[in-house]
């Protein structure tokens, strides 16, 4: 019987053609649009471990009080022993020493005096014992003209303040700061170079320096306001994250001194957990908005398509099946053109998504303009879960369009359906 | 003696028109032994479908009672009432009603495919169907492709493939020229002799009218005359 309904499915295409065409069409634009946010989420978590949070991040008890402010002078100090260790007990981690930083750059004239002042956030990485850095935070790649720093007291500085501040390459800026014992400071350096990372925020107005020097300014010798780690394959994992900081705090973080070492995960840093949560929910929305807006969609074509078939309801209620079969039928071939439509949906999908993965999206404008840190090439990522999220609403919304256009013949009187035969 | 495959007492049938009822039937007694060849007869809006739905159990009386092969019509579930249908009783419309979508061999098969039965047997009875209305060249045909006597003579296959006691015709040759109408009353008429199958027409067709052996006349919802009764 099935078989037979099925064959009739196929030979009718006013059955199949617009279920199976809007299933494929939703389902195609969902494949895309979560392998998108997957590729965007992933982005994000990427260039927010890069500048921000590292996979695992190390600061003082103090520190992460009030870890939004980046307040160094309540960093780490002279931590290069246990940094020993903690590599030694967590091999599976790369680590890196980091103060961020917010200073006053002043650019002085001929004389000497002060020509213009901005303000600047620093990055103080390690630019000199090895390239891992460099790598990291993508330095060659946001290279807009210069070089990078070579030797001690040469900083990079972002193209928008570079040009902001009429700098030259090689000019003297000075940045004036304060140290961690809350004395001024500053500190001469030469312009080696500009970046551009293509985010807004980092964009604005930002330096990098090597970490010994702004050590050196800062008044900090061997510490750090912030140690980054992470996951060696650079890919962020949450289960191991949380299981190495609950790890890493019961043997080395003590309550009771709020300058010992405190180890929060990427998902434990300001509101990045929270957006990553956004991410996550916004998937399972946009499914159960899609089974919603389809199901109304297909349950009005449904309803046209019953409409049309009352006559052939009736008939095969005289002939001997009940409604609770005719219905039954409608829902498999709902199921059925669910399915077709969904695959191909899956397929379509999947091919634009793997056109994207491949060459990614250029989003470099919208960075310009937004200050959530991704990439800005986007590359589409596709993966099982992502193309479940998105067969099974098409699935569901064609029998949900169906269950809902069906009930009309429950509604209906039989020898009004058996009547239609007439008209 | 005949036996009776149908037996209405005191029925009568009302549809609600708003805050009253209309009364479609009233007061309707007959009866119908196997092997009828029989109809009711009488003008639009005289209650001719109404009584044939209730006969094919597609609706239930008002009041009265209504026994169809054994069974209480009135008292029948939507399941009993389904597999009193698939197994017993055949219909035939007038406006033939085919599948569009399926062939003519599909189309005598689904009935049988509701009986779920073997597909050996089920091939043999529905081209023995098709060779009773002389469309065995017409098998892999569509409705589309077929006249409209052809069409109806794939609706008797249809009706009579699961050889039913009892065959329900609803205006079978209102859509039909006078040469095809006979054709059909022939093929029926020969059934109803060849296999005892029981038939019983809605007509207004003076065709169909004179192939009948018993004519029960409807008139505003009443049995206005029954042959059976006058002794004709």
């Amino acid at each position: 019987m099935m078989q037979f309904l099925i064959k009739g499915v196929f030979r009718d295409r006013h059955r199949w053609l617009l279920p199976i065409i809007v299933a494929l069409a939703a389902v195609s634009i969902l494949v895309f649009t979560f392998s998108f946010l997957e590729g965007y989420k992933l982005s994000f978590e990427r260039q927010t471990s890069r500048f921000v949070s590292g996979h695992l991040k190390v600061v003082s008890r103090a520190y992460a009080e009030m870890l939004d402010m980046r307040p160094y002078d309540l960093a780490l100090l002279d931590i290069e022993a246990e940094l020993a260790e903690w590599q030694k007990r967590y091999p599976q981690l790369s680590w890196a020493q980091r103060i961020n930083f917010g200073a006053l750059i002043d650019i002085p004239d001929s004389r000497g005096d002060t020509r213009v002042q901005g303000e600047v956030i620093g990055f103080a990485i390690d630019l000199f014992q090895d390239d891992t850095e460099i790598r990291r935070m993508q330095l060659t790649e946001a290279l807009q003209s210069g070089r990078l720093p070579q030797k001690s007291g040469e900083i990079l500085i972002t193209n928008i303040a570079f040009e902001k501040l009429e700098l030259e390459l090689g000019d003297t800026v000075t940045l004036l700061g304060s140290t961690v014992f809350g004395a001024m400071t500053m500190q001469n350096f030469q312009v080696s170079g500009t970046i551009e990372f293509g985010t807004k925020s980092l964009d604005q107005g930002a330096v990098v320096a090597d970490i010994q020097d702004i050590r050196q300014m800062m008044d900090m010798p061997g510490g750090a306001g912030e140690i980054l780690a992470f996951f060696a394959n650079n890919e962020f994992q949450p289960k191991e994250a949380a299981r190495i900081s609950k790890d890493f705090n019961a043997r080395y973080s003590d309550p009771e001194d709020e300058f010992s070492p405190q180890m929060l995960s990427m998902l434990e840093q300001g509101n990045i957990g929270y957006l990553m949560q956004v991410f996550g929910l916004g998937m399972l929305w946009m499914s159960l908005g899609f089974i919603f807006v389809l199901g109304i969609v297909l349950w009005n074509s449904g309803l046209i398509s019953g409409i049309r078939r009352y006559g052939e309801f009736g008939l095969r209620l005289a002939i001997g099946e009940s409604k609770r079969q005719v219905y039954f039928s409608l829902l498999v071939e709902a199921l059925f053109t669910g399915v077709v439509g969904s695959l191909l949906g899956v397929l379509l999908g999947t091919a634009v998504s793997l056109y994207f993965n491949r060459y990614g999206m250029d989003m470099s404008l919208y960075n310009q303009s937004g200050n959530v840190l991704t990439e800005n090439m986007l590359y589409a990522k596709l993966n099982p879960i992502t193309l479940l999220w998105s067969f099974i609403p098409g699935v569901l919304s064609t029998l949900v369009g169906a269950a809902l256009a069906g009930a009309a013949i429950f509604k209906r009187q039989t020898s009004q359906l058996f009547k239609e035969l007439e008209t | 003696m005949k036996e009776v495959i149908a037996t209405i007492k005191d029925m009568s049938k009302a549809f609600p028109t708003g805050p009253s009822q209309f009364w479609a039937l009233k007061h309707i007694n007959l009866q119908f032994v196997r092997g009828e060849f029989s109809g009711f007869v009488g003008p639009s809006g005289s209650g001719k479908t109404t009584l044939l739905n209730i006969l094919g159990s597609l609706d239930g009386p008002t009041e009265g009672e209504v026994e169809v092969l054994g069974a209480n019509v009135h008292q029948l579930s939507q399941k009993a009432a389904s597999k009193l249908r698939s197994e017993h009783i055949g219909f035939i419309f007038q406006t033939y009603n085919l599948l569009p979508v399926y062939n003519v061999y599909e189309n005598v098969e689904f009935p049988l495919l509701l009986l779920k039965m073997d597909s050996a047997k089920r091939d043999k009875m529905v081209k023995e169907a098709i060779a009773w209305v002389g469309l065995s060249d017409k098998i892999k045909s569509r409705p589309a492709q077929l006249s409209g006597g052809q069409c109806q003579r794939v609706a008797i296959a249809r009706a009579m493939v699961k050889k039913p006691e009892l065959v329900l015709a609803d205006e079978p040759t209102a859509n039909l020229d006078t040469e095809n109408s006979h054709h059909i009353l022939d093929t029926m008429a020969r059934l109803n002799q060849e296999l005892g199958t029981t038939f019983i027409f809605s007509t207004h067709d003076e065709k169909v009218i004179k192939y009948l052996k018993r004519v029960i006349r409807l008139v505003d919802g009443e049995v206005a005359s029954d042959d059976l009764a006058s002794g004709i």
